[in-house]
């Protein structure tokens, strides 16, 4: 009896890697399951829609030396989240490993060998918890048999205790680096037979890492985050930090217009700065630029700063006319032009009762329309990469979210095959969803080529990353309202308009994608009778890219800040009125909604869950003691949002201060990602969303005039500081125990928390903020 | 010619002396603790020890290092306020993705060797030069605290 030992394994194994996964099991297995995949089309979901699926072999990921040494490889881009540490953590677990003996690898980009690797849509821990635990046990029945054999007993009498396997009945034990090389020598147990350990046994899994490190807890050990030495002393490897003997610097002059090319350039002046070595033409790529480069002129130079130099001394002449009217693009203006189309109807996207008549007959009607700007994602370590080429294999190095298309675009520009190239995934120094886009890579192996494979590191400087990065959608939403004479909303029309990221690959759609309006548009689940959403047009005159949360972001600020509007058009207490909104727990498919993307998961086992909605509401209100007097010109405002298949209510409580600063008292961020595996990094991504929501409320901005970026640093581009991070910020995690399937967590803090401050401003104040960033508007 | 110490080790440079202390540092001696982050002293990513004064390399040039003594990331085990400091980070699991951290540090080191128990104003006002995106806030001035507070059960 082929038992599934647990959900998420159910869940993950679809038809296509059950028989992949079953070239050693029983052919009256496999025959039934090939009559039941001629039967149906089944739709894939989860990690076995993503290209190139799930790896769950030992073999793969776990390597134990004769010294007992267990390395684990981990496939996943690191960017701060910890997957280093927490998918380490689930291997060690299953495996029954000591975590003072584990160290981990990291893999190089090979999506054949390990699956998918694109480390985006918060997703690293809901799609491979299942497969690396499963690995991990293979592995540690590997050894059990391994014993068993070695000792002549059967193998169920042999059992796997930390680091050792013991055989209880002879009180015999042999280390893991005694039996590795038995081990390795053994077929893999078949997945159906694979004996998961019980949530009781689990030692690592659901317990604090970092933090407290070599702290004793009973029998359990929290295992220390596996980079946190290197990063206070200096040693972790980010991808400037790769260096060979030989090895040349670059930096980039690129068209300040989007779609602008290369007509002349004179590099006279650049070639005398000392330390110069010369520059080479990068092609441009024109629209749609997807990953390629966007071209321009590199300086080559003997260190990164006589580059820099050299490239302030060049004298280029920009053909803009390729680029159209993005040369003619001015962001101010562009805001009153989707404010204009935001008044006519626009494609509808879901249309509920009769909104005509809702709005109508309503006893009042409320209107509001909000922006938010674009933004760049600005990671602390801007874009940098190292390539080289060697006997006609290319070799990369590069912090990049997105191994896989590194791999496959450095290949095409340089004319190889994708085996031909290595692509190294150093630590990256914050992604944010601009490593994602791998254009970096691509200069760097255009650069090493032109200097016959010598090693080139090519760096963008900030106002490289800062005029140059894929840039956050710009963004008008106009929601009407109309309520009855209790307050009861009747109808709800929104219309949100952005570019679309679908501009990057294709002509421009100047429609957002199915997987942009899944994200907070087309799901809001408000139990309201008259619902009708549109999607008026909005064309992209620059790179439109992912930016942590993406088109969750402008949704939630909207729709949050309207919901808060309409409470008090009602006379409603906030947090009431909300609750009142969403209507009663229940289960949302949300195909009913016409969303079929659902962050790829499948919507009977991801469904929008009411209930859970109300609970992190209900848990932030409390914690933060909603509705307690405070003084004028202090107050509290709430917003909750789902997304990334997880759900975050957030509250603030601010204070205007003297000359208009505003001081934040508190935020209380209450989570649920249904199980943890390591509740203490989620609590720090919680943390750090909020900090980074707070500047997208009050301070960052990226504007165009002329199609040019008006912003060259941290100056101009304001992201939050120390001063700017809450007074006290509580992050509550509700449910771990829950049979709920796992969620995202890097993203799904961040869209609740603009609003949030918002209404909480509003609350304070009385100054309701339509348009952020917030900037002056307090003391205006 | 340019002579100075980095962390205790006599170098000399006989390139621009206009060169950023940063750039000397990453790309010449392979101190590759020192990160970039903005070239115009506005993020902190790159601060290190001018004779024990925080200065960001980045608008440091190597001119200006004649003479003196340069500490980075690299040497702070070995500095006892240093240590404390990395160990506090350690405790508290300040670090994200790490990229801005090892300035955080340099920074926090200063601040406590000035004023070994600040509160949180002065911890702001001597940390608002150092950017974190990961917005790592919370924790570090947790951690500068719990610094503060070691530092203190030793003296």
């Amino acid at each position: 009896m082929n038992t599934p030992v647990d959900d998420l394994l159910l869940a993950n194994v679809s038809r296509r890697h059950f028989l992949k996964g079953l070239a050693a099991g029983s052919a009256l297995v496999l025959a039934a399951r090939w009559d039941l995949a001629l039967g149906e089309e089944e739709k894939e979901y989860g990690a076995d829609a993503m290209p190139h699926g799930w790896v769950d072999d030992p073999n793969v990921f776990i390597r134990i030396d004769a010294d007992g040494t267990v390395t684990v490889t981990n496939h996943r881009a690191e960017m701060g989240q910890g997957i280093r540490t927490s998918l380490v953590m689930v291997a060690a677990d299953e495996l029954g490993a000591d975590w003072d003996r584990v160290r981990v690898e990291q893999a190089p980009a090979d999506q054949e060998k390990y699956g998918n690797q694109n480390t985006d849509g918060s997703r690293s821990m809901r799609h491979w918890f299942a497969p690396i635990r499963r690995a991990g046990a293979a592995a540690r029945m590997m050894l059990e048999r391994a014993a068993a054999e070695r000792w002549g007993v059967p193998a169920s009498e042999c059992h796997a205790r930390v680091h050792a396997v013991v055989h209880a009945a002879s009180g015999r034990e042999l280390g893991f680096g005694d039996l590795a090389a038995a081990a390795r020598e053994l077929s893999v147990p078949p997945r159906e037979r694979l004996e998961l350990k019980p949530q009781s046994e689990w030692r690592y899994i659901g317990e604090d890492a970092g933090p407290a490190y070599d702290v004793k807890r009973g029998s359990v050990v929290r295992p220390k985050a596996i980079d946190g030495e290197d990063i206070v002393t200096g040693q972790a490897v980010y991808g400037a930090d790769v260096a060979f003997e030989d090895m040349l610097y670059a930096v980039v002059a690129r068209p300040p217009v989007y779609g602008a090319m290369l007509r002349s350039v004179d590099d006279g002046e650049a070639l005398k700065v000392p330390g110069v070595l010369r520059t080479v033409e990068i092609d441009g790529t024109g629209q749609p630029a997807g990953f390629k480069p966007l071209g321009g002129v590199a300086v080559v130079a003997e260190n990164t700063w006589a580059a820099i130099q050299g490239r302030k001394a060049l004298k280029i002449d920009w053909n803009l006319e390729s680029a159209g009217d993005n040369a003619a693009y001015d962001s101010k203006a562009y805001r009153k032009q989707l404010q204009q189309t935001a008044r006519a109807p626009g494609k509808v996207i879901r249309d509920e009762g009769d909104i005509e008549s809702a709005l109508a007959d309503a006893a009042e009607r409320v209107s509001a329309t909000y922006y938010m700007p674009h933004m760049a994602q600005a990671p602390m370590e801007p874009p940098v990469a190292v390539a080289r080429i060697v006997n006609g294999r290319a070799e990369v190095w590069a912090p990049v979210q997105n191994p896989g298309a590194t791999r496959s675009g450095v290949a095409k520009r340089l004319g190889l095959e994708p085996e031909d190239v290595t692509v190294n995934v150093t630590l990256l120094g914050g992604g944010f969803g601009r490593k994602s886009k791998p254009d970096f890579a691509q200069e760097a192996a255009s650069l090493t080529k032109a200097f016959d494979g010598r090693p080139v590191r090519v760096q963008w400087t900030r106002d490289d990353d800062l005029h140059h990065t894929y840039f956050h959608a710009v963004s008008v939403d106009r929601l009407e309202a109309g309520l009855d004479a209790d307050g009861r909303a009747l109808g709800w029309r929104h219309r949100t308009l952005s570019p679309s990221i679908g501009s990057l690959f294709a002509p421009d759609p100047e429609h957002i994608a199915p997987f942009e309006l899944g994200q907070g548009f087309n799901t809001m689940p408000f139990d309201i009778p008259a619902i009708r959403l549109e999607n008026p047009e909005a064309p992209a005159h620059v790179r439109i890219g992912w930016f942590r949360s993406v088109y969750n972001l402008p949704h939630a600020f909207a729709i949050q800040s309207f919901a808060a509007e309409l409470a008090e058009a009602a006379g409603r207490d906030h947090r009431d009125y909300l609750l009142e909104l969403l209507g009663p727990s229940r289960e949302i498919d949300p195909r009913t909604f016409g969303d079929q993307w659902n962050y790829g998961e499948n919507p009977e086992r991801y469904p929008i869950d009411i209930g859970r909605m109300r609970a992190v509401i209900e848990k932030a209100t409390a914690e933060a003691g909603w509705g307690r007097d405070l003084p004028k010109g202090r107050g509290l405002g709430l917003a909750v949002h789902n997304s990334f298949v997880s759900y975050t209510a957030v509250v603030f409580d601010v204070e205007l201060g003297d000359g208009g600063g505003l001081i934040i008292h508190s935020a209380d961020i209450a989570f649920d990602c249904g199980p943890q595996v390591n509740p203490e990094r989620i609590r720090a991504q919680l943390e750090g969303a909020c900090v980074m929501g707070i500047g997208i409320a009050m301070q960052s901005e990226i504007t165009f005039s002329e199609g040019r970026v008006q912003q060259d640093n941290f100056h101009q581009y304001l992201v939050p500081r120390i001063d700017r991070a809450p007074r006290e910020t509580r992050v509550h995690l509700i449910n771990p125990d829950s049979e709920a399937a796992i969620g995202g967590v890097g993203e799904p803090g961040l869209p609740p928390v603009a609003p949030a401050l918002c209404n909480a401003i509003h609350a304070a104040t009385g100054r309701r903020i339509r348009r952020l960033p917030v900037g002056d508007q307090l003391s205006a | 010619m340019s002579t100075f110490t980095v962390n205790g080790k006599t170098h000399r440079f006989d390139g621009d002396p206009q060169t950023p202390l940063l750039w000397y540092l990453r790309d010449v001696s392979r101190l590759t603790g020192t990160k970039y982050g903005c070239g115009m002293s506005l993020c902190g990513t790159c601060t290190v020890h001018l004779d024990g004064e925080p200065v960001r390399s980045c608008v440091t040039p190597v001119s200006q290092a004649e003479g003196k003594a340069v500490t980075t990331i690299e040497a702070m085990s070995e500095d006892a306020v240093g240590r404390r400091v990395q160990q506090a980070w350690l405790d508290l699991g300040v670090a994200q993705c790490g990229y801005c951290q090892a300035g955080q540090i340099m920074s926090a080191t200063a601040l406590l060797r000035d004023n070994p128990a600040p509160d949180d104003e002065q911890i702001n006002q001597a940390m608002s030069g150092n950017i974190c995106r990961c917005g790592t806030y919370a924790r570090i001035r947790q951690a500068i605290h719990r610094a503060a507070a070691t530092q203190e059960d030793e003296a």
